[in-house]
Order: structure tokens, then sequence, then C-alpha cells
């Protein structure tokens, strides 16, 4: 281990409780933005959302559209793999169970992807049963662009790379196909308790 | 987010190829475009840090620290002379 | 001190502060003896790491305030109230502490006496940090190269080595320095007002035809809106070496 630097406590918070927080994880108050890119500014006349690929029927639907569509606000913990975590965050959005509903499949894989290029990829029964979303509210208010606004995947069960920022669809595939982090090293899978941020974890 | 460049990835790209690259020329293997390390766009708020081209966004480098050791991948970045070879592969980085 | 060479490793060491000196309302530079230290050029900077009595560790680069030929190594740092890592450096780190640093790093944003001028430099904020090792470097050395520097600040209370710069502007071999305060001024304020443009640029600056060698360093967005200004307006971007600031922690 580095020499000790005498006083220095960094930017943690005490935790109240520990059973919220994953293993090698830190408490934060604060809301840090990551990016791996310019924040894209999609204007909303020209924003979609689309599930497509392996699919019966390709589906899209336009901002207004979206936003008719039944939606849910709920309460969850968010963890990042550089450590930090965030307990009871509110957002508001569309389950994906909700945007799958009738769409005809047989692919068990799908393929997130965001304006800017990102992409990040999840077995479909990570994203259905109430386990994802696509969130256009954060804490009551719009999500903001920096935070993944317009919309943003939200998969809080895994980490946060996985709940991709600008999203604009999901590509249903018959195979498992790595996206940007899990290319260049992360976890396939990404399940905060069990430790999974890197490949063989 | 306004991004820095590649000054702010001088200590970690020493790490990985034992010496100063910020001066070292590559080109952009989406556009053409060429430039020196120090003036790509760095992204380093993320799980990695991605390099982008000042002309046209196209990631040039990730840098990603994996159990403690650095990697890069310069799929995006054609480097000239002498640094065409990439880095040293058994290189470790400095502790 | 001799003038380095670029280093073969780079590894961490320890550096003693030596002394706190307080530079503006929220600004300190910490004057370092580090163990091992093999010399610098001006504009180079050093990584700092702390630790955590758990190992939780924090990094962040600091631009080397000290000329190549000072006694002791300088860095100037800015207290973020919301940062992680500037809140300890200026506030709660002492005389007697041990910092741990690696560096010299950097090999692009760098100027020596032997790089023919005329010099611009363009600061905004902390961006003036590696600027002040520069004149330094140039005063030390007898260096008579033409210097023209322009300064941005918030307010006057945000202006770093203001006493230095203003030495440095009245020894009168060469060194011409323009502040420019952007968001209040004394009434009786006889420097610019307002955001760098065009306009400010034109009346500072070395015209295009002279072939400046310009740095300039600050935030991300202060930096493209000089940089941008100055090429429009004819001058050569191989001739421009720019150094962005920001948040880097997570």
């Amino acid at each position: 281990m580095s020499p000790v630097s005498r006083g220095f406590l960094g930017r943690r918070r005490p935790v109240a409780d520990p059973s919220r927080i994953p293993p090698g994880q830190y408490l934060t108050t604060d809301f840090p933005v990551l990016s791996a890119g310019p924040t894209p500014h999609t204007p909303l006349d020209e924003w979609s959302f689309t599930i497509h690929g392996q699919v019966e029927e390709p589906t899209s639907w336009p901002w207004e559209e979206f936003l008719a569509l039944p939606s849910e606000t709920i309460t969850v913990d968010i963890h990042c793999v550089t450590k930090w975590s965030k307990l009871d965050t509110t957002w508001k959005g569309v389950s994906v169970d909700t945007l799958l509903g009738n769409i005809g499949t047989s692919a068990e894989y799908l393929t997130a992807w965001s304006d800017g290029g990102y992409t990040t990829n999840l077995p479909l029964e990570d994203v259905t049963d109430g386990k994802a979303w696509v969130a256009y509210e954060y804490g009551g208010e719009p999500l903001e662009a920096e935070h993944g606004g317009p919309a943003r995947l939200l998969v809080p069960h895994l980490y946060f790379w996985k709940s991709a920022k600008w999203v604009r669809g999901l590509t249903l595939t018959a195979d498992d196909e790595p996206g940007f982090w899990e290319n260049y090293g992360y976890h396939n899978h990404g399940d905060p308790w069990l430790e999974q941020r890197y490949q063989g974890d | 987010m306004d991004a820095l460049d590649g000054n702010a990835i001088a200590g970690e790209l020493f790490e990985v190829f034992g010496e100063e690259m910020t001066t070292a020329v590559g080109t952009c293997a989406h556009c053409g475009a060429t430039g020196v390390i120090a003036e790509q766009r760095v992204y380093l708020r993320a799980p990695g840090t991605v390099a982008r081209c000042p002309r046209c966004t196209g990631v040039t480098m990730v840098l990603v620290s994996i159990r403690g050791s650095a990697r890069i991948d310069l799929a995006g970045f054609k480097l000239a002379p002498p640094h065409d070879h990439g880095p040293p592969v058994d290189r470790q980085p400095a502790s | 001190m001799a003038r380095a060479a670029l280093p073969r490793r780079l590894n961490w060491q320890l550096a003693r502060v030596v002394e706190l000196v307080e530079e503006a309302a929220q600004t300190t530079s910490i004057v370092l003896a580090p163990a091992d230290w093999p010399g610098h050029e001006a504009g180079q900077h050093v990584d700092v790491r702390l630790t955590a009595e758990d190992g939780y560790e924090a990094q962040r680069s600091y631009s080397i305030a000290s000329g190549p030929e000072d006694d002791h190594l300088v860095l100037t740092v800015e207290r973020l109230d919301d940062g992680e890592v500037s809140p300890y450096l200026v506030g709660e780190l002492r005389p007697g502490d041990e910092l741990e640093l690696r560096g010299p790093i950097g090999g692009y944003f760098v100027w020596n006496q032997s790089l023919a001028g005329p010099l611009l430099l363009i600061a905004g904020g902390s961006g003036i940090v590696p600027f002040r090792s520069m004149l330094r470097h140039r005063s030390a050395t007898g260096s008579g190269v033409a210097v023209r520097l322009l300064y941005s600040s918030r307010a006057l209370g945000d202006v770093i080595y203001r006493d230095e710069l203003a030495e440095f502007a009245a020894a009168g071999d060469g060194v011409d320095v323009s502040f420019t305060l952007t968001r209040e001024w004394p009434e009786d304020w006889t420097g610019y007002r307002g955001r760098i443009d065009g306009k400010l640029l034109d009346e500072v600056s070395w015209p295009a035809a002279e072939m400046p060698l310009t740095y300039i360093c600050g935030p991300s967005g202060f930096v493209e809106s000089a940089s941008g200004t100055l090429v429009d307006s004819g001058h050569d971007p191989r001739r421009i070496r720019t150094e962005r600031f920001g948040p880097t922690g997570t």
C-alpha cells in the first residue's frame, strides 16, 4: 500500500446500512458525471426509441408517443464500477417489459445503443420482469443531458455502465455481443454484489 | 461535459510506453487527421479513459486499468515512427 | 539546478512540505522538498496521490509553479469547494507532512529559453501556474525573448501572483502583462473587463504576422475559445500549444 497521507479521508460518507453497499463500493451523496465522449444534444423532434433486430416487427416511438406510454416512478440504489454507490435515487420511465410488450422475439440477448455511438450488452432476462426501464426523469425533473437525458437505460441491479446514457434503442440478438466497455476488458455481466468488474472476475 | 486533452494522461501513457508520449504523432483511423497525442480530446471520468480525435470525435485511444495493470487500445490512432510498433508488450507499470 | 532531461522512469516519491504560501483567497502555493527530484522544464506537471488509512486513493495532476532554477519544487493549488483533493491540499496539509508525487511529466506544453519567440501566453484562472514557471525560467537564464501575457480571472481577489507578475512587467526587459476580469472589477480598474474575445486579442496579442509561439492554459471552454479566436484571425495553429484544466476525479 502507498504511504498514508496524514488526515486524508476523501469524499466518502459514513455508511448507515452496510448491507446496501456492495463489496468495494463507497457511498456518495453527489451524482458524479462520467462520460466516454461529448454530450449529445438530439432535438426532441428528431428523437425516437427503437426496438429492432431479431424481432418479428421492429417498433419505434417518437418522443411524444414515448412519454404517453405507461410509466412508473421507482426508487433504486445505483452502483458505478468506479466504486461509488448512490442510494434511494428516484426515476420515472417506461419499463422495458412495457416496451417489449407485444414484440415477438426468440432472441436471448440485446445490445443497447446510444447517440454518440456507445453500446452495452445484456441478456434479455436481465431487463425483463421489472428489472429495467428507459428513464426520462430523475429526482422529479426531466433528465439532464449530462446524466443521459432526454432518456437513458436504467438497469440498477448491474453496474451503472450497463445503464446506457442517451439511449436510442435496443437491438435484440441471438448471440451475446460485447458492447463498448465489455470489449475493453470490463465484465460481460457486471453484478456488483459478485463484484464482477472485469473479465475473469 | 468538457473534455481535457492528452496532457492529462501523460503520466499514464508514460507508464504504458516507458517514455514521454504527449508529443507523439498519429493519424486518426476514422477521418485521417494527423495530430499529437497532447491534442486528443480526453474523457477521464469514465470506467476507463477515452481519447477522441479533435476533428471528428472518433475514438482514438482507450486506456483501462484492470486489477492495477494499465492497458491501452490504439486501434483508432495510427502512431507514426518511432512509435509505430505500439507499446512494449512486456512493460510492467511503474509502481 | 541543471536543465533536466525527461526521466527514464516515472516513480512515486515523497516530498516534504516546507512551507505554505497564500496566493489568493482560495489558492495556496505548496513549497516542497522531494526526496529525489531530477529537475524539470517549465510547463511540466506532477501527479499527486493521496492515500487514506484504509487504502482509498485519489490522484490529481498539478502544474509546477516553480522555475527549473528554483531551490524548491512549488505547486499552486486552487481549492474547489466540492473537490476531493484540493480541500485537503488547501486546508489540511501542513509543513512537515509528506506528499506523494511523481514527475516531472509532460513534453508538449513546455518552454525553455532555446525556443524562439516572441511568446504569447494566455491564461484562464489557475492556467497561470505553468506560465509562472516559464517566466521564472526566462528571468533566471537572462533570456530576452519578448513576452505578452494575457491573464483572465473572475475577480481581482482571484488573481494569483499579482505582485510577481507586476515585477516581471516592471523589469523593462520585454515582458508585457495584461489582466482581464470577467465577473466583477473595482470601480477604478484600469485593466480589461469581460471575457477574452477577438477584439481583446487583437489589442493585446502579437499580430499573426509575427508568428508568436503561443501557449494557452485554463479550463477547456476557455482554451477552445481563445485558440479558435486566434486561428480565425490568422494565427498558425501549429504555433499554438494548449493545456486544458478541469475536474479529473470521479
